[in-house]
Order: C-alpha cells, then structure tokens, then sequence
C-alpha cells in the first residue's frame, strides 16, 4: 500500500523535470521581472554543488574539512582572470597593471571553470596528503587555516599583478543564458552521485563507518581519503568559479570562514550523509537569507519600534539554527535518506492522518 | 605434517607498549589446511599477536612470514632500542612493514573479538564492500558506470556467499540490526569475501550459547573445506577448540608455554596451571 | 642586523608567542579530555576582549581584570553545558559541529552586539608603561607576558600534578569510561578543564590585546587557530608542549615579520603544522596514543 509502482514513478520523476524545466523556461522569458528570483535560483544551484562535495567528504567518509571558502576562491580567482575580456583588463589592473603571461591568455567558461577545479583539486593533494596520511582530525583545523592563507596570499602586494591584491576583481562576463548554471550544477552533482553509488562510494561509506574494519577488507584508507578529498576539492573550486561569474565582481573578503560556515549550515540542515538534503538545503538556507533580510532592517510597527531587528540579527538566527539542529535535530531534515517518492508518498500519508486526527471530522471519528 | 607447506610463521615476535611487553618472542608455525588455535588467559596477548599479523601493529621485534615471503619485519629502532626488554635484540636488522589493506590483499582475512561490522550499512552491503578491493576499474570508470560488467559479479558472488550463511533473508537489513549470533556469522561471511587464503578468526564463538557454538564449530569446518582454507583462531570455548583444532598454541603472559595436539595440551601442567592459577610457595 | 634591534624583535616574539602560549593550553587540555577541538575557544578569548571593554568603562582597571576573568569562565562553562554536554555521546562530529556552530554563534553575536568595526582597547596605563633596557624600550606588558606565562604554566602543572582535580583529569585524559566508572565525577572535570582554560584565555586576552590596541569580531578567529597549532606543535595534550609551542609560533612569526614577509606570517603557522606532522605527527612532547583494536 506504501509503495508506488515503476510507471508511477517514472511518470512522476518527468512531471517533475518537465515542470523544473518549464519554470526554468517561464523565467528566462520573463527575466526582467523576475531577475531576483532567478538570482536567489542561480545562488541556491551553485552553493548546492559545493555542498554536496562537502557532503560527499563529511557525510560520507567521515572527513571533515573546513577549507571550502579556501577553495572556492582559487576556482573563482582562476575563472575570473582567464574570462575578464582582454580589453577590459587594463580597467581592472588600472592600478599595477597585468602580469605580462597573463595579460593575453583567455580560456572559455567551460575550460576555465574545469581549470579551476583542477587547481583548487591540486592544491587540496598538497595539503591532504601530509595530514590524511595521520588522524584525520587535523584536517579541519589545517584546511580551516589554509583557507585564512588562501585569502591572505590573494590580498598580498607581491601578487598584485595577478589577483589585483586587496582591490579584487571586475567585469567577469556573465552567464550566456540562465539554463548555465543549472546545466552545470546538475552535471556536477550527477556525477557526484555515480561516484557515490558506485563501489568507490561504497568504499568511502565503510571508512566512515569503521576505519579499522574498513582496512582489514582490504581498502587503501590514504588512497581512498586523499582520492574522495581531491575530488571534493575539485568540485568546490567549480563551484567557486561559478560563483565568481554569478557575483560579476569578486575580491579576497568574498570568501572569508563565514562562507564555510554558511555551507556547513546547508549540509547538516540537509542531512549528513544525503545528497538530496543539500540540495534542499541549500534552496532552502539561501532563500532563507534572503527573505529573513527583514531581519536586519529596524522593524517599526504602529510607530513603535521593535529591539533586536538591526543589521546582525539575522545571521545571529542562522548560528542559532545551526546550534538547534546539532543539538536536538542531528539528523537534519533528510536524516542519511535520499528522496523517493516512496518517502514522499508515506510523508503525505502520516501528514494527512495526523491532521486528521487532530481535527475530530467525520472521518477521524469513523477510524475509532 | 612436516609435508604441509607452511602458511604462516611467526619467529621471535615481540611487541612493546611503552615498558609492557604484550608478546614475548612468540614463534609458531601454521601449515596449509590446519585449523590452529591460539589460546590463553585474557590478556595473554593473543589478540595483540593477531594485529601483529594483520598489519594493525608492526611488531617491535621479529618477522612474519606469509607463503615463504616475508610479511612484516621490525628491531627495536629510536627510543624502543633502549627500553626493549624482550630477547633476540639484533637477529632481525630489516624493516619491513605492511598495511592492513596490503596484507588482506595477499589473502589474510580476519573478524574481530568485539564485532566490528560497517554497523549504518546494509548486510549486503558489508559483504559488497570486502569485493571493492579487486575491482580494477578506476573511480571515473566505476562512475560512468563502464565496469557493470565487475559490478554485477561482484553483486553475484557477494549474494551466493549470503545464501550460503543464510543471511540472504536479511539482504536489506541494517548491519546493527541484527542478533547477535547473525552479526558473527555477517563476519566471517565479510571477512570471506576478500577471497583469503587464511582466515584469522578472533573468539568467532563470544557470547554464543553451546547450541550456537555448535553449529558454529561445524560450520567453520565446513567453510574451511568448501573454500579450501587455512584457519588460525583465538577462542576460549574449549569444547569448540578442542573439536576442530589440528593444533593448539598456548599462550600466557605474551609467552608461549604449550604447544601440540588437543590431547597434548590438555594435559600439561602448565597450561592446566596458567588457565586455574597456581599459589606458589616461594611468594 | 643590528644586534639591538635583533633583541628588541626576539622580545616581541617572546611576549606574542605568550599569549599564543597561554590560548594554547586551553586547547590542548580540552582536546587532552574531549578529544574535541574547541573551535569556539578562539572566540572566547575574542570574547573577553569585549568583556574589558564594558568593563572599564565602569571601574578602574583593578576591578574590571577580576570581572573579565571570571566573565569569561563563566561563558566557557557555559558552553560547555549547553553546546558540547549534550552530544557526550554522540558521534565526535556532532561535537565538532557544534563548536563550529558556537564559534559562528559568537562571531554573529559580536558582530551584532558591537557591529563589525574594530573597537579600541583600553589603555591601562600601568601596563603600557615603558621600559628602557640600555638600548632597548618596552612596555611593561611585553616584559611580563613571557613571566605570567611561566608562572601560570608552573603552576598549572603543580595543580595537575598535585591536586586532586588535577589527578582526576588526567585520569580523565587517558581513559573516558573507566575514570567515570571509578567514581570520578566527569562533569565537574570537565567544567573545571574549561575553567582554567577560559581563565588562561582571558589573561591571554588581556595581554594580547593591550599590545594590538584593537577589538572587533573576528580577532579571535586567526589567533585560535594558530593555538590550536601551537598545541599540536608541543604534541597535543601536553602543557608544557603547548607553552613551548606558543613561544615557536610568536618568535617565528616576528622573524617573518622583521625581515619584511608579513603576508606569510599567518601562513608560516600552517605551513610548520603540515611540517610537524610530515616528520614528528606526535609533535614536541606528545605521547603515541595506540588505538585499541
């Protein structure tokens, strides 16, 4: 009775696509009404793809690294200085100029956004392999600390010539069309997904489980971190390059810890050890952020003014949601489950019987 | 027996905690189709001599030797060269050392006295797990799913092996979830998937009632027949290791003190001394 | 370099590498017991920073020194029973989450309490007072934070060493289960651990703070880290080790800084972390810790 047939599903699985597609459509068509709801949109699908990879890591090895912010920034550094159109380049370097190597090269989005990756992957070989090789314990506070250095080495003088030091960044040319960031994130995310249902993924689910157990079955505990941590850095360095396209303009103080923090929310909100519950997730938090913006705007109703509403109390809310949900709602909103229609149908299902327990109709007096 | 070839030796095993010697040049000798049982009074050492093996601890003295190669190998080197209290200082002058992962590979197998099953997991999926060290395709291949072919086998051998435990009932159960008895059996089910030559087994009968610990006993022969085995086991049911043991080592303090046939061992003095306490007159 | 100039730069080093001192030990004995990085540690001791700033603004300086260090042991043992308690048996992740959680908790806090720009730290006056040693010139606080270090650290030491709560927690330290089943009271332990290391912060604080003159949100977020690094350095778990750890951070960094890198000083810390645990993981002082299998 809880359970749906195939075709059922499938149906249902592309009325949904269908219908995300159609909405994606109705808004491109309409983008000068809704630029802001398309923005909050585009926001949601790029912090999803960096929290599923914080996910993957987290979630599902049972690694925790706090580096995000870090390597979000070396994505979005290389995507911005390899897609500023050349003639505009002087206007952002006004101050120190280009680096000569620099000035002329120019990759496409795709190219630069895989570069990125790929730098953000290297570099988080070089910090992974020292300190996954020992307790993974260090890791967070290593890559939480990296990615101070990380901002501080962007910001530093000796570099102005190629990250433009503390000045940051400009006209990094937009997205060509609004399906872009959705197509990319969906990529992303989908091929995190195969990872982690493959034999791989399976491997990393036994290492968070039991590391020593999961040795003694013949797996490569260095082999197998250092592998799902690389790759989790590849993915947030895209990420972060797509955010450096979305923003248009970026600089060092973009990617302060607040970001890992804010990412961190989505994934423990959504569910440690569920893909769908970042995803979720991250729709949910940065709507959230958005909405609750009256929060830090001074609130006067009837000529009275209400305390606490002024710049701060919003993120104030979102540390105690944060707070809330480790201590008396661990398992986030989709626990380690995935989405199914099943669940979704058996959701409904006690939904509805509560509610109709609760108001004494006809019905509820029927069951008793 | 000597016409056995011999699977595993160890020879002058130490291993040094700090100033507490946990083994104490521990040499034995497993032969190809024996069951051997490693015996002793809790904290004995024997379990500390079987992480030995599987790579958990390098030794602090001695070597293990695995099919004639050697497995593991360590002197007391820096600060150990000093407090090292045990014997044979300077008999072994190589430093080999293996991984656990490495050391599975090359066909050791083993379950753990305090059942360490991947507990959130599905019992079909500890059993699929053990199968991922022989897949061949990398992480990319195995993501596109280019090695379906690899997956559906390794889907289908690690399903025959439940059936064969009787776990098959439970495919989709969480690990944690099931009796006590079951999670044993889930184990060696586990530990039998990487394909070992060798199967340790550390008190597989813990906190089995005599019914269990007699099917386990035949099923553990019957195992070691069908998947032509070598077994060496940690047990205290004495019932069970007298049954199926080839041969027994006795184990006290981290020293050998008996070795030889069921028979033999139960009744020597020491052994029967080790395991009722003595009062010695002297003290 | 001029020699004068070498001895005034080793004479900062030493006071900053003091206070990293000071902070350190509050991480190395919380992780010692929890084996927890308390990355709200970091924030308390911001935390206290603002503490001096209300409370001079309303008594002399003798007075508002005893109200932050108690002010701020009490927020560390505030924390510790409302955010780390609870989740004692839950899976460390939990409670490092939730650290994460309170130390975000207290930046949004001061953030919008104090607003985000920096706030000037009170002056007070006996402590900036300076010095002339021949050639050299110092404030008094960069003479005694390397002297406060010391003692506190020695006394430390002779408590854990001597007292009975001292005992207590090191028995804490080496086995969780079996000290609570020989009858030692866990909680009061640990509350106790992260008494003194709040305590430890807050003097920290105030020696830190008096020399940068400035307060604002996130000037703990930086200096914790480098802690918790410095404690790692001495081998975690070790007071001695974590003091030692302080002084190698704040001299290196001022070498950094004197030959002109201050970019990198920051990173020098995480570079040196990475080089600990590529050759002693264990760190100056610590012990190998086997894994019972």
């Amino acid at each position: 009775m809880m359970k749906m047939n195939k075709r059922t599903k499938l149906i249902l699985t592309i009325a949904l696509a269908v219908a995300v597609m159609l909405l994606l459509a109705y808004l491109d068509a309409n983008r000068a009404q809704y630029s802001y709801g398309i923005a909050i949109l585009q926001r949601s699908a790029i912090y999803a793809i960096v929290a599923v990879a914080m996910n993957m890591l987290t979630g599902f090895t049972g690694l925790f690294s706090l580096g995000q912010a870090g390597f979000m920034a070396i994505g979005a550094y290389t995507v911005a200085i390899l897609t500023i159109p050349v003639e505009d380049r002087p206007s952002v370097y006004y101050i120190n100029g280009i680096a000569d190597a620099l000035a002329n090269a120019s990759l496409p989005l795709w190219a630069a956004l895989i570069l990125g990756g790929l730098l953000a992957a290297f570099v988080g070989g070089l910090i992974g392999i020292p300190v996954l090789r020992l307790k993974s314990d260090y890791l967070a506070i290593a890559t939480l600390g990296f990615s101070e250095i990380i901002r501080a080495v962007i910001a530093a003088p000796q570099l102005d010539r190629i990250t433009n030091g503390s000045y940051g960044l400009k006209s990094i040319p937009n997205f060509g069309s609004i399906y872009d960031v959705f197509i990319i994130a969906f990529l992303c995310i989908l091929v995190m997904i195969l990872i982690i249902n493959s034999s791989y993924g399976r491997a990393f689910k036994a290492i968070r489980e039991d590391e020593v157990a999961a040795e003694a079955m013949g797996i490569n505990l260095f082999k197998h971190k250092g592998m799902v941590f690389i790759i989790s850095c590849f993915f947030t360095g895209v990420s972060g390059g797509l955010l450096a396209v979305f923003m248009r303009s970026i600089d060092s103080k973009t990617f302060q810890v607040m970001l890992t923090y804010d990412i961190l929310l989505i994934v423990v909100l959504g569910g440690l050890g569920s893909i769908t519950g970042s995803i979720i997730g991250s729709f949910l938090i940065t709507a959230a952020r958005e909405w609750l913006r009256f929060f830090d705007n001074p609130l006067i109703i009837a000529g009275f003014q209400i305390p606490l509403f002024r710049s701060g109390f919003r993120m104030v809310i979102f540390s105690l949601v944060l707070m809330a949900i480790v201590l008396y709602y661990r398992k986030g909103i989709m626990g380690s489950k995935e989405f199914s229609w099943d669940g979704l149908y058996r959701f409904i299902h006690r939904l509805l019987s509560r509610v109709r327990r609760k108001t004494p109709g006809k019905e509820a007096n029927h069951h008793e | 027996m000597s016409d056995k070839r011999s699977v595993l030796r160890l020879d002058d095993i130490t291993m040094q905690f700090g100033g507490v010697v946990a083994v104490n040049n521990l040499s034995l000798e497993v032969n190809e189709n024996e069951i051997v049982s490693l015996i002793g009074p809790n904290g004995a050492g024997k379990t500390t001599a079987f992480n030995v093996i599987t790579g958990v601890y390098a030794p602090t003295n001695g070597a293990v030797t695995y099919y004639g190669e050697t497995l593991v190998s360590n002197f007391p080197q820096s600060k150990m060269k000093k407090m090292y209290a045990g014997e044979n200082l300077g008999k072994y002058t190589e430093a080999i050392r293996r991984t656990p992962d490495k050391i599975t590979k090359m066909g050791i197998a083993r379950t753990f006295q305090n059942i360490r099953l991947f507990k959130e997991l599905t019992v079909f999926e500890n059993v699929l797990i053990a199968k991922h060290m022989n897949t061949r395709a990398g992480i990319l291949s195995a993501a596109c799913r280019l090695n379906y072919k690899e997956e559906k086998s390794m889907r289908e051998e690690s399903m025959e092996l439940l059936d064969i435990f009787g776990l098959s009932g439970f495919k989709d159960e969480i690990a944690s979830s099931l009796p006590y008895g079951q999670q044993r059996r889930l184990e060696i089910a586990r530990a039998l998937a990487t394909q070992p030559k060798l199967l340790l087994l550390d008190e597989p009968a813990a906190g089995m009632n005599p019914q269990e610990t007699n099917e386990l006993t035949e099923f553990i022969c019957q195992i070691k027949d069908d998947y032509n085995l070598t077994v060496f086991m940690i047990e205290h049911h004495m019932n069970l290791v007298m049954e199926i043991s080839d041969r027994i080592y006795v184990l006290d303090f981290g020293k050998l003190i008996a070795t030889g046939t069921p028979s033999e061992v139960q009744s020597n003095q020491r052994v029967i001394d080790a395991y009722l306490g003595v009062t010695e007159d002297g003290e | 370099m001029d020699i004068s100039v070498f001895l005034q730069h080793c004479l900062t080093g030493i006071s900053l590498g003091g206070a990293y001192a000071l902070i350190a030990i509050g991480y190395t004995m919380v992780y010692g017991i929890l084996r927890l990085i308390n990355f709200a540690h970091g924030d308390i001791f911001m935390m206290a920073g603002y503490f001096m700033i209300f409370a001079i603004a309303s008594f002399p300086w003798y007075i508002a020194i005893p109200i932050v260090l108690i002010a701020t042991i009490i927020l560390g043992v505030l924390i510790e029973r409302v955010a780390y308690k609870p989740l004692r048996n839950a899976p460390r992740m939990s409670i490092m989450i939730s650290a994460i959680g309170v130390s975000y908790l207290l930046q949004n806090l001061a953030t919008y309490l104090f607003t985000a720009l920096p706030r000037g730290y009170p002056t007070i006056p006996l402590l900036k007072k300076i010095f002339e040693i021949g050639p050299l010139s110092a404030s008094l606080v960069t003479l005694i934070t390397p002297v406060i270090t010391l003692v506190l650290v020695y006394v430390l030491i002779l408590l854990i060493n001597h007292s009975k709560a001292g005992m207590a927690m090191r028995a804490v330290s080496k086995d969780f289960e079996t000290a609570q089943l020989m009858g030692i009271r866990i909680n009061q332990i640990i509350s106790i651990t992260f008494a003194v290391g709040s305590l430890l912060a807050a003097v920290g604080s105030i020696l830190y703070f008096t020399d940068r003159m400035t307060v604002f949100p996130f000037s703990g977020a930086l200096p914790g880290l480098k802690c918790f690094v410095a404690a790692v350095l001495g081998g975690i778990g070790s007071i001695p080790g974590a003091m030692l750890g302080g002084f190698v951070l704040g001299l290196g960094e001022t070498a950094l800084v004197a030959m002109g890198y201050s970019t990198f000083s920051d990173a020098f810390t995480f570079v040196l972390l990475i080089l600990m645990l590529l050759i002693k993981p264990t760190g100056l002082f610590g012990e190998k810790v086997t894994d019972k299998v």
